[in-house]
């Protein structure tokens, strides 16, 4: 009898495009949205594979809080171009400079919580029905409980005592005028998954993902690279080391990790060998127990 | 570099999945079981640990409480309850696994029949000092309901009947008799554990030296589940069409969308239903290359060998194998609304990548998942009970009975106001 098992990775390569083809069929105007970090890099390879041959019928969203790292706009720049994918930008700055958000203030502000009212105002502005984001339930506990289709209301609030329940393969994504869908198709994705389904497929990923040596501070036990938006303050020592990113946020806010892992099995086997989840760098998660959730109600990614 | 984590650049790429479900309630270890298994297999880090250790100190737990680690909404931690199916990833150099972990209490039916609808296996815990009580029945039903085919009865707290093999078999006894109404599940497998101390989860108990059987971690990562998709009627529900218009792929129409059984290769003869016409298939399509045969879940895009109108919701099925065409359906459905289903009602049917409106004809009877006895005087389905209902959708479904197949077996109704999703339903 011929043997018709299917690897993990084809599992769940063929479950994501499935909820990407759903996701197209079921909206009028989907968006994905795109931060330059590896989720969303899978995002669109597996995006590119769904409808191939023909392009990604939607556009790509990037919320840019002008905090960027050199790398991930160049990257960001030369995938869009060889997607012939259409870029759209949401920028945090000019949200600043017309007065619709308000910059925070002191030693540990952050343009994160700004990121919020710039995507909600960036879908509001395209009236786009469904968002693609590459957030996995691994990633953060109140994501463990997240939706493949997640339904927000006109506020763009997530209800997460109220989700619809998700059975078999069937996505329900109807909704009254004004609501969203967030579209998750990574869902039952790991992080080992997607590394190693990154060097499976060959995707190219930007080089802040390997190590390389960078001038950094320590803050809050962090270690952040110093940038224009980085610079060391009093009693903070300039130091040079070997280090690499686990995530892509926000510069001012996402930390390092010290590592020599310079390619793609050395990342693995880090990944394989780590004793911390990766956003355990995040600043931004940080804050308190329930802060994920909090962003998430009011519209986060 | 350690052993374990060189196989994970290499073994990998070979590893296949199971997906499995628990569901038991606060008190029957359940919790332990997961954590152990996700302890061990190295799923849970030293930050997560450190800081649920926390919280459950804080809260003058006293052991650490797992449940911590997905329970991330305010409110589940400010009530102490699970409101939701949580998902859980681990790993072992054989296999991956998805836990949907399905809390005892709140909405029990519809967190257990969500959880089971993509499993392949489920684990149901029974307290060795209680056996078989009405929770096994109603977890046991369930399983059998959706047409999970392995089922794990863990006799848990082994420690606490002295490790008893009397105690085992006789629970293995009541068991079996039970399931002798149930009629579907495949493959039942005992196994005696102690989640708290460890016994047969991953390592073989020394306690037990009469059991002869594998640990429930090397069933799990063992247990043969090749066979289980239906590899001979072959279903491809479209979900889209591909047209690219460009100058390379000029005359290109691909219907996407993903295998829900049997197999397709190139020449095969199908049927697109419900229009009944008739193609051959010209070749499968992937970014990768073309296949020569496809299969059940992949995600893949068919050309046929000449034009037809084919659409979103149409499905192709293979000419010698059919499947069912039409618009009178009876099933089973699991009622999640808080408005209760009171004989007739008009509603969005969901079924493969169709939507069409249906009406409910009838509530014909209730099951009681306690007894398993039905319920005929009280045909009011409320939120989480089960029952039998027949139906007539506006236009036609390309259908097969759950049974023979879970895709195209299954169908969700929603409510055409609210646009929630109200009942998951099994076509008998």
């Amino acid at each position: 009898m011929p043997d018709y098992t299917v690897t993990h990775l084809n599992q769940i390569e063929s479950e994501a495009i499935f909820v990407l083809r759903e996701t197209a069929a079921q909206f009028e105007r989907p968006v994905l949205l795109f931060s330059g970090g590896k989720d969303s890099i899978v995002m669109t390879h597996l995006a590119r594979k769904a409808f191939w041959p023909a392009r990604i019928p939607f556009p790509l969203l990037h919320i840019d809080t002008g905090h960027n790292f050199r790398e991930t706009i160049e990257y960001r720049d030369a995938l869009v171009k060889e997607l012939g994918a259409n870029l759209i930008v949401g920028s945090v700055q000019k949200a600043i400079d017309e007065g619709r958000v308000v910059e925070e203030k002191g030693l540990n502000a952050s343009r994160n919580a700004l990121q919020i009212q710039t995507l909600l105002d960036a879908l509001e502005e395209g009236q786009y029905d469904a968002a693609l984001g590459g957030g996995r339930r691994d990633e953060e506990k109140a994501r463990a409980k997240e939706r493949f289709f997640s339904h927000r209301d006109e506020f763009g609030q997530w209800d997460p005592k109220n989700q619809r329940p998700e059975l078999w393969n069937i996505f329900n994504g109807r909704m009254s005028p004004g609501e969203h869908f967030r579209v998750f198709p990574l869902s039952n994705w790991t992080e080992m998954d997607v590394w190693q389904y990154l060097k499976r497929e060959g995707v190219d990923l930007p080089s802040l993902y390997f190590a390389h040596e960078r001038e950094i501070v320590v803050r809050n036990g962090a270690i952040l690279a110093v940038s224009e938006f980085v610079q060391p303050r009093e009693g903070e020592a300039l130091e040079k080391r070997q280090i690499r990113f686990r995530t892509m946020g926000d510069a001012t806010i996402t930390g390092a990790v010290e590592s020599d892992a310079s390619n793609m099995d050395m990342i693995i086997e880090e990944v394989a060998a780590a004793r911390e989840t990766e956003r355990g760098n995040r600043a931004d998660d940080k804050r308190s127990e329930s802060a994920m959730e909090d962003r998430k109600k009011q519209g986060y990614f | 570099m350690s052993e374990e984590s060189s196989g994970a650049v290499g073994g990998y790429l070979d590893m296949d999945l199971l997906r499995f479900t628990t569901a038991g309630s606060v008190d029957d270890g359940k919790s332990t079981l997961i954590g152990r298994l996700l302890y061990d297999s190295k799923a849970i880090f030293e930050d997560q640990l450190e800081a649920i250790e926390k919280t459950s100190e804080q809260r003058g737990d006293e052991n650490v409480n797992l449940a911590l680690l997905t329970d991330g909404l305010r409110a589940e931690r400010e009530q102490g309850i699970t409101i939701d199916v949580a998902y859980r990833y681990f790993a072992t150099p054989r296999r991956k696994f998805i836990i949907a972990d399905t809390p005892g209490h709140i909405q029990y039916t519809r967190n257990m029949v969500t959880g089971a609808s993509t499993a392949n296996l489920a684990i149901v815990l029974v307290d060795a000092r209680k056996g078989v009580i009405e929770q096994t029945s109603r977890h046991s039903f369930i399983a059998n309901l959706l047409r999970i085919q392995h089922v794990v009865i863990a006799v848990n707290k082994m420690d606490l009947v002295d490790w008893g093999e009397d105690r085992f078999n006789e629970i293995n006894e009541e068991f079996r008799k039970f399931a002798s109404r149930l009629g579907n599940i495949v493959d039942v497998t005992f196994i005696p554990i102690s989640a708290l101390k460890g016994d047969n989860v991953v390592e073989k108990s020394e306690n037990m030296p009469w059991y002869q059987g594998p640990s429930l971690l090397y069933h799990l990562e063992t247990v043969y589940i090749g066979s289980d998709g239906n590899h001979v009627s072959a279903r491809f529900p479209v979900q889209w069409v591909i047209r690219p218009h460009s100058d390379q792929y000029h005359d290109f129409r691909g219907y996407a969308g993903r295998i829900a059984g049997g197999v397709f290769k190139p020449g095969d003869d199908v049927i697109v239903q419900p229009s009944g016409f008739e193609a051959k298939v010209k070749a499968i399509h992937t970014m990768d290359g073309e296949l020569e045969e496809a299969f059940a879940p992949l995600s893949i895009a068919m050309t046929l060998d000449r034009e037809i109108d084919i659409s979103r919701g149409d499905m192709i099925v293979k000419g010698n194998n059919p499947s069912e065409v039409g618009q009178d359906i009876e099933a089973m459905i699991c009622w999640f609304s808080d408005k209760p289903l009171n004989g007739r009602g008009k509603f969005a049917l969901r079924h493969t990548t169709k939507e069409t409106k249906a009406i409910v004809k009838e509530v014909k009877y209730k099951v009681d998942i306690n007894t398993l006895h039905k319920i005929e005087d009280d045909r009011e389905l409320r939120l989480n009970d089960i029952g039998r209902i027949s139906l007539r959708t506006a236009s036609p479904l390309s259908y097969d009975s759950y049974k023979t197949n879970r895709n195209s077996g299954s169908f969700i109704l929603v409510d055409l106001f609210t646009n929630e999703t109200v009942g998951a339903a099994m076509i008998v």
